[in-house]
């Protein structure tokens, strides 16, 4: 780049571009390959495609919680009682660090379904303890209330609540 | 690695490979009269202890891996296999989970010596960068080969790490699935996780080798953090230091031996020798020791985001040490504020290390505050230090002290003396 004359004579911004273009191309092929590489650590199609479970509710008593295996996390169902229904329906927005109504969080408002993963750093809360008498979580003490909304602790959100539609009144699909 | 060598063979074998690769040459001046400051005291034993347990990792890491099986379904009962049946099977993977402890106890006390003595200061800042990015790795390759066993606690501690990263703003799930292969930690995570965490310690060795190259160019640092003004200065490594360093290596070994054959679990965690189950987190999940201080941080600070900042920061903010530290002066033994500071600062790290393995509950919650508070004051407090501190006055030389802390040539310096006879 330095002999300005070309060394042949000819114009040098023509070497410049020859330069520019070759490199420019070399760094396209050079993400073409990475690419693959990058995206190779992604979900692979056998795990994308276990994506739904379907469970028979008719066998959980009133206050009786289980949990079920949902790509590979556990996910909380649990039949509510009157009293943490109400509890959960009585909470001001304004307490909620994560503002989200029981309503919207239960389509049926015995049946509380959500991932039974805390919104912090991935540990499974433990059932009916905490400060509120809904989840806790060991691993760094995050308390979630009876709708599993995050009420105390360093978790950010609520306990997600996964897509779910039922079958009929005793089965509902997951995912 | 000039061409102009002291190294002189009348071995015809030997003059041929070397007209053709110099490779004699080369460790003659790297390990054989490679000049060294003749005041290094033992702890400067830590950096060839730091690369005989790499090495020893390595060994035994890749025998380990001819027996051990990377399947979700298969790698617990396979390390119970290599305890059980596999022929001195206990003995390889005892000495590779305790190894890992060991290795990270002498670069802890090598970075705390690097930090007392300045050896982070001009001209040796990519040398200090080296070793972060050496620790940073190991931390990285510890972290992935706790996992392999696959029990409660590999699990979980895979879960909650990798979580970390579910903290960045809007792609974090997305780097989360990522990172997992899936939805949670399983099968994918697993297999990548051995094949990285054969492949990382191979990178570790790449770097240590620039670590060296970039320690050799300016040559060690000492106590007294002066340079080396001339030859009177030095001796050479051979056989001052390799003898020094042996003998080091000889009570490591019985530090190690004994924590490997009396108390092999001893800095393990009873949890990890349940399968790990995706249903069931560990009522107290702990990370290995060497993590605590960090884990402590990450906790102190009760929101995710900034929690997870903090515990990089408290790492990354080694890299910019050596321009924080604004005194010219490099070892601590003539800086009376920073000395004070540099030990409450280390029974800071040793605080934040036991409450890291404490429940997040009550007044720990309070001390862990205060000892991430004090983490980072330490360090931003160095550029005011630097301003007022008045340092002691420094020796004219390396050789001058020596010789009057001995009064003037005692039996203990022969070496000294006789390094002066070179020059």
């Amino acid at each position: 780049m330095t002999d300005s004359t070309g060394g042949d004579g000819h114009d040098p911004s023509r070497r410049d571009f020859l330069y520019v273009a070759a490199g420019g191309l070399g760094a396209v092929g050079a993400a073409g390959f990475v690419w693959p590489l990058v995206v190779q650590m992604n979900p692979s199609r056998d795990v994308l495609a276990l994506s739904s479970i379907e469970v028979d509710l008719s066998g959980i008593e009133l206050g009786q919680s289980i949990t079920v295996s949902w790509r590979g996390k556990p996910v909380f169902i649990r039949h509510r009682t009157e009293a943490e229904i109400e509890v959960a329906r009585a909470v001001p927005m304004d307490d909620l660090p994560d503002p989200e109504s029981d309503e919207a969080r239960a389509q049926k408002p015995e049946w509380l379904i959500m991932v039974g993963v805390c919104t912090h750093l991935g540990c499974v809360p433990l059932g009916q303890q905490g400060e509120y008498n809904g989840w806790f979580c060991p691993c760094h003490g995050s308390h979630y209330d009876t709708s599993g909304r995050i009420r105390k602790g360093p978790a950010p959100l609520n306990l997600a609540v996964p897509k779910y539609v039922y079958l009929d009144d005793n089965n509902v699909k997951i995912g | 690695m000039s061409g102009h060598s002291s190294f002189q063979s009348n071995n015809a074998i030997v003059k041929w490979i070397e007209y053709r690769l110099p490779i004699f040459s080369f460790v003659n001046e790297a390990l054989v009269v490679y000049p060294t400051p003749k005041n290094l005291n033992y702890w400067w034993n830590m950096g060839s202890l730091a690369g005989v347990m790499l090495v020893v990792q390595i060994i035994t890491g890749v025998v380990l891996g001819m027996h051990y099986t990377p399947h979700a379904d298969l790698a617990f009962d396979s390390t119970e296999h290599i305890m059980r049946d596999v022929n001195y099977g206990w003995l390889l993977r005892y000495m590779h989970a305790n190894g890992g402890s060991m290795f990270f106890a002498v670069v802890y006390i090598h970075i705390f010596r690097g930090m007392y003595y300045g050896s982070y200061k001009a001209p040796r800042e990519l040398l200090w960068w080296l070793g972060i990015i050496i620790f940073i790795l190991m931390m990285a390759t510890a972290f992935m080969g706790y996992v392999l066993p696959w029990g409660q606690m590999s699990f979980w501690g895979a879960t909650v790490i990798t979580n970390l990263f579910s903290a960045v703003p809007i792609l974090g799930e997305t780097i989360v699935a990522w990172l997992w292969g899936g939805y949670s930690v399983d099968q994918p995570t697993l297999n990548r996780f051995f094949s990285l965490h054969y492949l990382l310690p191979f990178v570790i060795f790449a770097v240590v080798f620039l670590h060296l190259w970039a320690l050799h160019v300016h040559k060690s640092n000492n106590p007294l953090g002066i340079d080396i003004k001339g030859p009177q200065d030095t001796i050479p490594f051979h056989p001052y230091y390799t003898v020094k360093d042996l003998y080091g290596m000889g009570v490591f070994a019985i530090i190690f031996a004994w924590l490997l054959f009396f108390a092999p679990n001893l800095l393990g965690e009873p949890d990890n020798y349940i399968p790990a189950d995706p249903l069931v987190t560990p009522t107290h999940i702990v990370p290995e020791w060497y993590f605590l201080p960090f884990y402590a941080i990450l906790r102190a600070i009760p929101d995710k985001l900034f929690g997870v900042i903090a515990m990089f920061a408290s790492l990354f903010i080694l890299f910019v040490l050596p321009w924080l530290d604004t005194s010219k002066v490099r070892s601590a033994r003539f800086r009376p504020v920073y000395k004070m500071l540099f030990w409450a600062f280390f029974v800071d790290c040793l605080v934040l290390g036991y409450i890291g393995g404490q429940p997040a509950e009550g007044i720990f919650i309070v001390i862990g505050r205060l000892g991430t508070a004090l983490y980072f004051l330490f360090f931003l407090s160095l550029p005011f230090i630097g301003w007022f501190e008045r340092p002691r006055k420094l020796p004219a030389s390396i050789s001058t002290a020596v010789l009057e802390s001995h009064g003037g040539g005692g039996t203990p310096d022969g070496a000294a003396a006789k390094a002066e006879d070179r020059g």
